[in-house]
C-alpha cells in the first residue's frame, strides 16, 4: 500500500546515481539491486542476488581497499536488519569513503510484503548512530536525497548513513545480470585490475 | 589459559609462521572474530603496517568483506574458531558465485581433549560444513607442519582461486583449560 508523502524508490535511486562519476554502487538483495539496474547499468554496479545481510560488508571491504573511491551501498530495510552487526563493524573502522542508503518501505517486498521491524520498532538511524556512524540521518524529501548524493563524493567525511522512507508500491522488475563473476570482474576491470 | 601440547610454558611460534606467510602473499585485510588460539596472530596483524585487522560481530561478515576487498583489488584472510563456521554457511555461497580468493584459518574446538561439551557438535561438523559448501580443507596438527600447510593453502587460494580452510587442530593450539 502506498502512503502519501513517501518517496518513490526508483526516483531516489536514480537521483543517488545521476551524477555518479567514479562511485562504486552495491545493491542489496531484493528490489534495491533492481532499482540500480533501472537507473542504468554500469560497470561499477555490484548487483547482489543473494548473500542477504552482506551488502554493507561488501561495501566496507571495497571502501578499505579503494580509499579514494566513493563506495555507496544501496539496500533495503530487511537486508540491513539481517546485517545489523555490520554497522558496528563499520562504526569501528570508520571508512571515510563509505556511504549507506537504506530504502525503507517497512516491509519484505520480495516475499509478499510482510511488515519488517522498522514498521513499528526498529530505528535504523538510531542503530547506525549508536554504532559510531555519526553522520546518520532520516531522509523524507528529494532535496535531502540530492544532498546525500552530493555528500557521497566526499571521501574524507564518511562513513555516512541515510534511511530513506519510500512507498511500498511494487514496481515492474528490471532485472540486472545475475552472473556473479561477470559483475565482480567488470568492477575490477574498471578499477584497473587484470584477471588473475 | 591454554595447555600447550608440546611446550607448556612457552609462547608458540607457529602464529609467526602464519603471519609471515600471509605477509608474503600480500594479504591486506584480516577480518576476525577473536579466539584464544588466534590471539598471537591477531596481535601481529594489528601491529602490522601492511595488514588491517578488522574485528567482526559475526563471522559471516568476514566472507562478505573479503568479496568486497577483492573487488577493490585486495586479498584477505578470515580468522575464526570452529563455532563460527556455522555462522558463515549462507554467506559462503558468495565464493563460487563471485569467484574471489578465499582463505580462512580456523582454530578448532570440540576435539582433542575438549572439556566443554557445547563445543563438540559444531567442532565435529566443521570440516563437513566446509566441504559441503565447496571449501577445501587442509589441517595442521603440530607446529612443525604449519609453514608447509599454510604455504599450500595460500598458494591454492590466491593462485588457483580454490576456496581453502586451514583447520588448526586443538592438538596444536592446546585444549582450553578451565580453572576456578
Amino acid at each position: 500500500m502506498s502512503k502519501a508523502n513517501l518517496l518513490d524508490r526508483r526516483q531516489v535511486v536514480s537521483t543517488l546515481l545521476a551524477n555518479r562519476k567514479d562511485v562504486v554502487a552495491i545493491g542489496g538483495l531484493g528490489a534495491s539491486t533492481n532499482d540500480m539496474c533501472a537507473a542504468g547499468d554500469h560497470a561499477r554496479n555490484f548487483y547482489l542476488w543473494g548473500g542477504m545481510g552482506g551488502a554493507a560488508m561488501i561495501g566496507l571491504g571495497l571502501a578499505l581497499a579503494q580509499p579514494k573511491t566513493p563506495v555507496l551501498v544501496i539496500t533495503g530495510d530487511g537486508e540491513m536488519l539481517m546485517g545489523l552487526g555490520s554497522l558496528a563493524t563499520i562504526g569501528l573502522q570508520k571508512p571515510a569513503n563509505l556511504s549507506i542508503a537504506v530504502l525503507d518501505n517497512e516491509a519484505y517486498g520480495e516475499t509478499g510484503g510482510q511488515t519488517s521491524h522498522t514498521s513499528a520498532a526498529a530505528d535504523l538511524v538510531g542503530v547506525a548512530r549508536a554504532c559510531g556512524i555519526k553522520d546518520a540521518c532520516a531522509i523524507s524529501t528529494m532535496a535531502e536525497v540530492e544532498a546525500f548524493a552530493k555528500a557521497v563524493h566526499d571521501v574524507s567525511a564518511g562513513p555516512r548513513f541515510a534511511n530513506v522512507k519510500i512507498d511500498s508500491a511494487s514496481l515492474e522488475r528490471i532485472l540486472p545480470t545475475r552472473d556473479g563473476t561477470y559483475i565482480l570482474n567488470r568492477i575490477r576491470g574498471d578499477l584497473g585490475f587484470q584477471p588473475i | 589459559m591454554h595447555a600447550h601440547a608440546e611446550a607448556a610454558d612457552t609462547v608458540p611460534n607457529w602464529p609467526d609462521d602464519i603471519f609471515a606467510t600471509l605477509q608474503r602473499f600480500d594479504v591486506r585485510q584480516v577480518p576476525y572474530v577473536p579466539d584464544a588460539g588466534h590471539s598471537k596472530l591477531i596481535q601481529r596483524v594489528l601491529a602490522s603496517s601492511t595488514m588491517r585487522g578488522i574485528p567482526l560481530t559475526t563471522e559471516e561478515e568476514g566472507v562478505a568483506l573479503l568479496a568486497g576487498a577483492w573487488a577493490g583489488g585486495q586479498r584477505g584472510a578470515l580468522l575464526m574458531q570452529s563455532s563460527g563456521v556455522g555462522n558463515c554457511i549462507n554467506m559462503l555461497s558468495l565464493i563460487p558465485i563471485l569467484r574471489f580468493p578465499f582463505l580462512t584459518l580456523v582454530t578448532m574446538r570440540g576435539e582433542w581433549g575438549e572439556f566443554n561439551p557445547w563445543q563438540v557438535p559444531m567442532g565435529s561438523t566443521t570440516q563437513g560444513v566446509f566441504e559441503l559448501s565447496g571449501v577445501q580443507v587442509l589441517r595442521a596438527s603440530n607446529a612443525a607442519e604449519v609453514p608447509a600447510v599454510l604455504e599450500a593453502a595460500a598458494s591454492q587460494a590466491y593462485n588457483a582461486l580454490t576456496p581453502t580452510a586451514v583447520l588448526l587442530s586443538q592438538r596444536l593450539i592446546g585444549a582450553k583449560v578451565f580453572t576456578k
